[in-house]
């Protein structure tokens, strides 16, 4: 579905200077996939999204979507591509119906196989009381659904989704993705950009790590973890600034040390044995905490401290 | 930017593929959102030819006119003098004002236009879709306005008709222009506002509108001779009080069908440049 080989983009920046953005990844996405690119912000993962969406040309390096150029294509792929993008961008002084017949027609659809359309995917998204309300009433999870929907208006092959979930509260999450499991359990190609780690293993067969414009690391969840971190993680919290104090202390009982704010993490294969070592050394946190390794630890791994951001 | 879009991405081909009712959807959509307040503006058509009518016409009329006519109007009473260059005025007013803020809004704040460049349709039928729709606007508009002229017995004879096509087409050519300031702005910074008090209002009372221009000294007829309000209220004017003649016509139909030709190649290449980054 996508092939992307040395893919490029850079901006004239707002000084002069060349940004660049994306600095030669290679993707490759099959059908039936669930795909996300996860890093933290600025890591070029929107800047990607928009080339695979033929909205913006790339700078070089090669590409194919649907095994077609965008350059020369870009319309027929459009055509048959769904993208979420980060900003709702629906006409909030027009009905919940009224944006989804509208954005029907721009596919080419008839007016009347959009309206028989827009009633499927209000259901959907669960906005059957809502239909014929304003977009401006509704609430950011319901906006969100909305865009959701709007995307499948045109029955789309591959459907991109730039940070579903920014900014909606974990009840809305959670429903979000629900809806997003069932288009891919009717095999729609997913391609999904993340900063949330939890929503990387809800959603993703497979993903990339980007940071700084490159691809850091490759791999399904579990993989990834399995590569980039330890078995268990072992949390020690602390009083803000206490836990630098603590941090020389303990650092070489494990093979590595994660700092945060409020936090160490201690990266072992036996946390038991890890935290009695601790005690052991005099070190008091004011709660402990053990748990699995997550792609969060992965992320912070591979990307350094920038998940602060 | 401009260089790239040349030298690599030479998509032209590409655009013709596009379904070429793109540009009718965009227009559609934007029908759509005036239904809401088509009324409001379409009342609006009418009141505001109402208000100048009586009180430029009828009052200051009065006055310019003073039992006698002038012979500076070329024999016709004031009211009879100005309505024409009234219908283009408010043509004008309402190209400017359709092309700023609501076009600039579509890339700023509700961005619906980056909803639509995900689709099929390009930003060059963005462009035109918003043209259309403006156009469409100005038909109506100026086609009340006619009627209320009518009523007033200023309209002419049936060639008083062509005011009409006169209107619409001084309104789109500044809409035009308009619409290309807004798709290469980023932050309003008032810019919007500067063109209103420093280009619409200015245009609006030094193109022959209220006066024929040979009243104003030679130094700033130049005013009058690039302003598209002074070529569309002649032509206008000519049809309304029988006085148009063949090459004059002909010269300010091609002034401002040339305009409207070069601001819309503009204006499509900076919508396109907006919204392909």
């Amino acid at each position: 579905m996508i092939f992307a080989r040395g893919l490029r983009k850079s901006f004239p920046g707002t000084s002069g200077q060349t940004v660049e953005a994306v600095r030669g990844i290679d993707v490759q996405v099959q059908r039936g996939e669930s795909f996300g690119f996860l890093g933290p912000n600025g890591a070029g993962k929107s800047s990607t999204m928009r080339m695979i969406a033929c909205v913006s040309p790339r700078t070089g390096g090669e590409l194919s979507i649907l095994g077609l150029d965008p350059e020369l294509d870009g319309i027929r792929i459009r055509g048959r591509l769904g993208v979420v993008p980060q900003e709702d961008n629906l006409d909030l002084e027009l009905t919940v119906r009224e944006n989804l017949v509208i954005y029907g027609r721009y596919f080419g659809i008839s007016r009347s196989e959009c309206r028989r359309r827009a009633q499927e995917l209000i259901e959907f998204a669960q906005l059957t009381d809502k239909a014929d309300t304003k977009v401006d009433a509704l609430s950011g999870g319901m906006k969100r659904r909305l865009t959701i929907a709007r995307s499948l208006i045109n029955d789309p092959e591959l459907l991109l989704l730039d940070e579903p979930t920014t900014g909606l509260d974990p009840q809305a999450r959670h429903v979000l993705w629900d809806r997003l499991f069932r288009l891919k359990t009717q095999g729609v190609t997913l391609v999904v950009t993340t900063h949330y780690m939890d929503e990387a293993e809800q959603l993703c067969d497979r993903l990339v790590v980007m940071d700084g414009g490159v691809i850091v690391a490759e791999g399904s969840p579990t993989e990834l973890i399995g590569s980039h971190s330890s078995r268990e993680v072992l949390e020690l919290r602390f009083m803000p600034d206490a836990q630098q104090r603590a941090e020389p202390l303990v650092v070489d009982l494990v093979e590595r040390v994660e700092v945060l704010p409020d936090r160490l993490l201690l990266y072992t294969q036996d946390s038991e044995a890890t935290l009695e070592a601790v005690y052991a050394r005099g070190v008091r946190p004011r709660s402990t905490l053990v748990r699995r390794s997550t792609l969060e630890d992965v992320f912070l791994r591979l990307t350094g401290r920038s998940l602060v951001d | 930017m401009a260089t790239i879009d040349h030298s690599r991405a030479g998509p032209r081909p590409a655009e013709a593929d596009a379904p070429s009712g793109g540009r009718l959807m965009v227009w559609e959509y934007l029908m759509r959102c005036w239904r809401r307040y088509a009324v409001l503006s379409l009342s609006e058509a009418i009141g505001t030819p109402l208000l100048y009518l009586l009180a430029l016409g009828l009052g200051l009329g009065s006055l310019v006119d003073n039992g006698a006519q002038s012979a500076a109007l070329g024999g016709v009473s004031y009211l009879q003098y100005i309505a024409p260059a009234l219908l283009v005025a408010a043509a004008v007013q309402i190209g400017a004002s359709e092309g700023s803020y609501p076009a600039y809004s579509r890339f700023k704040w509700s961005k619906v236009f980056w909803g639509v460049a995900a689709t099929p349709v390009t930003p060059g039928q963005v462009c035109d879709g918003e043209v259309l729709f403006i156009g469409t606007r100005l038909l109506a508009a100026s086609s009340l306005y006619y009627l209320v002229l009518l009523v007033f017995g200023v309209a002419g004879g049936p060639a008083g008709l062509l005011m009409i096509p006169s209107g619409v087409l001084t309104g789109i050519g500044c809409a035009v222009l308009i619409l290309a300031l807004g798709a290469a702005l980023h932050s309003d910074g008032g810019a919007f506002a500067m063109v209103f008090r420093f280009v619409v209002v200015p245009l609006t009372l030094f193109s022959g509108s209220f006066f024929p221009i040979t009243q104003l000294p030679l130094a700033v007829r130049w005013v009058a001779w690039v302003s598209p309000l002074w070529h569309g209220n002649e032509l206008a004017r000519g049809f309304a009080l029988g006085t148009a003649e063949l090459w004059p016509t002909v010269g300010h139909a091609a002034y401002l069908a040339a305009l409207f030709v070069a601001g819309l190649a503009l204006a499509r290449r900076l919508y396109r440049r907006r919204l392909i980054v």
